[in-house]
């Protein structure tokens, strides 16, 4: 379990995230939700230890993570950011195996090739696996990424905006992928998404930010509806059931 | 796959033996007289300058890779600069008869020990946070290294005459002036600082992945970069210590070696780029000595060339 409690992060006098509190249950699809600088990818950076915190504590499994070492917190959780600029030229396969360093500490042995194999396979990226990340396109270089934090094998995985600049069918498939990390490979996922249906499609629960705070918490049913949307985004959408799932058309 | 292995193999193996060639010719070409003189005499310039390009080479590629580009040098920094001032001060402050009272070897331990020390205190804190924009480093760097730079020669001009020239002499110990004491020293501050440095080749793998990856990956960020601006700390000292500054030197021949190697991994990248050091400067000293008949005049050629593609970098990394 991921415990969030009072957390806050302050840049001079800009509050970014005020007094968070919340609890992430082990196993399972979680999607954070909110307009533009509410505050999502600097909650999911400070849960990592990506950035320090003004205040409050974050605990993984009980593990405080300012206080953990982080080559023990590595094992545990690990996080895919917006923008990777690798200035490296590795080919998939190295960076894929880059996920084991936090067991190998870059002897790899055997089991590690096969955990950095299984992964490769998993994306399905066995017929790029070496080729350089430079020769691949947005979307496939997104899917190397993702294989390498698979290939961390950490009960705890955060993507934030993991969608970012990939065409619908790739948005689809890479929902599916993350779908079955937490049903197939008993992962606890957490992401942060920009498209509100996805989140309602794949998730088994829903957190909307706004300004820094928490707003809402709960099923996509209790938060795919008009009030609670109309208060996350100041937007009166029609909501809309489709085969069991709640969608919104929020385009005109 | 196996490409992808052979080549780096392959590049070290040409790489080695042009390197041991060019040393050979070094020692032996046009060698008039006895040789029990000409081999001690000749070998001791050469130990200088394979230290001296195996420290910049060494220390230049660190640093990028903590740095996250190609374009930044401990020198363009202004480590160099900084070692300068630190000398001068030294000078300066205990004066020439007490420093010369003093064993060498000590001096240079206790210099290589200020360095460290104002290196990690000056530079850390623009390398260790979220990452800075380019123009801010090299802006840093430059304002560094002009400070140094004119806070050194304020305080040579206010110095005892007498204690300038002992100080000039202890800042351009040329290639044929090195004493063996300071050799000896450099040699066992290089080896320490190597047997240090190779323990953490993994290491430098993960750094160059960025911060957040780094971090991710259960790195200790804050440390492993301290960790590195030490050891370019003490490879500057001792480069700076034997050939004085070079300000491209380093540029060009990490960049060369990424170009060479094929490869970004940082166990094939270090000895590439150390071996292209010194080929470039035992190579160019050959030539400039024995063939062209110059003196001292292979700093320049090195510069110009390393100047015109620091332009190159800036102007490509600013146009993307």
């Amino acid at each position: 379990m991921i415990e969030i409690a009072h957390v806050s992060k302050t840049y001079a006098d800009t509050v970014v995230v005020r007094d968070v509190s919340l609890r992430i249950p082990r196993g399972g699809v979680t999607s954070i939700i909110g307009p533009n600088g509410a505050g999502k990818s600097t909650l999911l950076s400070l849960v990592s230890r990506l950035l320090p915190m003004t205040a409050g504590t974050v605990t993984v499994d009980g593990l405080d993570v300012t206080q953990t070492p982080s080559d023990i917190l590595a094992k545990r959780l690990s996080i895919l950011r917006q923008e990777n600029r690798v200035t490296s030229r590795l080919t998939v396969r190295d960076l894929v195996e880059f996920g084991r360093y936090p067991y190998s500490k870059g002897r790899l042995t055997a089991e590690d090739r096969a955990h950095a194999a299984r992964a490769i396979g998993f994306l399905g990226l066995e017929a790029l696996a070496d080729r350089y990340l430079d020769e691949l396109s947005g979307g496939q270089r997104q899917r190397a990424y993702v294989a390498m934090v698979l290939c961390q094998d950490t009960d705890y995985a955060l993507f934030d905006e993991p969608l970012n600049n990939l065409d619908m069918k790739h948005a689809v498939g890479m929902m599916k992928l993350l779908r079955r990390a937490a049903d197939d490979l008993g992962k606890t996922v957490v992401l942060v998404l920009h498209d509100i249906n996805f989140a309602s499609c794949y998730s088994d629960t829903i957190i909307a930010m706004r300004d820094g705070a928490v707003l809402h918490h709960g099923t996509p049913q209790e938060i795919m509806t008009r009030d609670v949307i109309r208060d996350i985004y100041d937007m009166d959408v029609e909501i809309q059931d489709v085969r069991g799932y709640r969608i919104s058309s929020y385009y005109i | 796959m196996r490409e992808t292995r052979a080549r780096p193999i392959r590049v070290l193996l040409i790489l080695t033996a042009i390197a041991v060639g060019v040393i050979v010719l070094f020692m032996t070409l046009n060698a008039r007289g006895r040789w029990d003189f000409i081999l001690p005499f000749r070998g001791m310039k050469v130990v200088s300058m394979v230290l001296a390009a195996y420290a910049v080479a060494v220390s230049t590629v660190l640093f990028q890779t903590v740095g996250h580009n190609r374009i930044l040098t401990p020198a363009i920094m202004g480590f160099d600069s900084l070692y300068i001032l630190l000398q001068t001060s030294l000078v300066f402050s205990l004066g020439s008869a007490r420093l010369t009272a003093l064993d060498p070897r000590l001096l240079f331990g206790l210099e290589v020990v200020t360095m460290v020390l104002f290196a990690v205190l000056l530079y850390r804190w623009l390398f260790s946070g979220t990452s800075r924009s380019l123009h801010l480093l090299v802006l840093v760097g430059i304002v560094f290294g002009l400070l140094f730079r004119s806070l050194a020669s304020f305080m040579q001009r206010i110095i005892d005459p007498n204690e300038f020239s002992i100080l000039q002499d202890r800042l351009f110990a040329n290639f044929n002036s090195v004493e063996s004491d300071l050799l000896l020293v450099s040699f066992g501050m290089v080896a320490v600082a190597s047997l240090a440095a190779w323990q953490l080749v993994p290491v430098y793998d993960v750094l160059a992945l960025g911060r957040d990856a780094a971090i991710n990956l259960g790195l200790d960020y804050g440390r492993a970069v301290t960790t590195v601006l030490v050891l370019v700390a003490v490879l500057v000292s001792v480069s700076t210590a034997l050939v004085g500054p070079v300000t491209f030197f380093g540029l060009l021949v990490a960049n060369l070696a990424y170009q060479v190697a094929g490869t970004h991994k940082h166990r094939f990248i270090l000895p590439v780029a150390a071996l292209l050091a010194v080929i470039c400067l035992v190579g160019g000293q050959l030539i400039l000595e024995r063939v062209f008949a110059f003196d001292t005049a292979l700093s320049i050629v090195i510069e110009f060339l390393g100047g015109i593609l620091f332009l190159v970098l800036l102007i490509r990394g600013i146009a993307r």
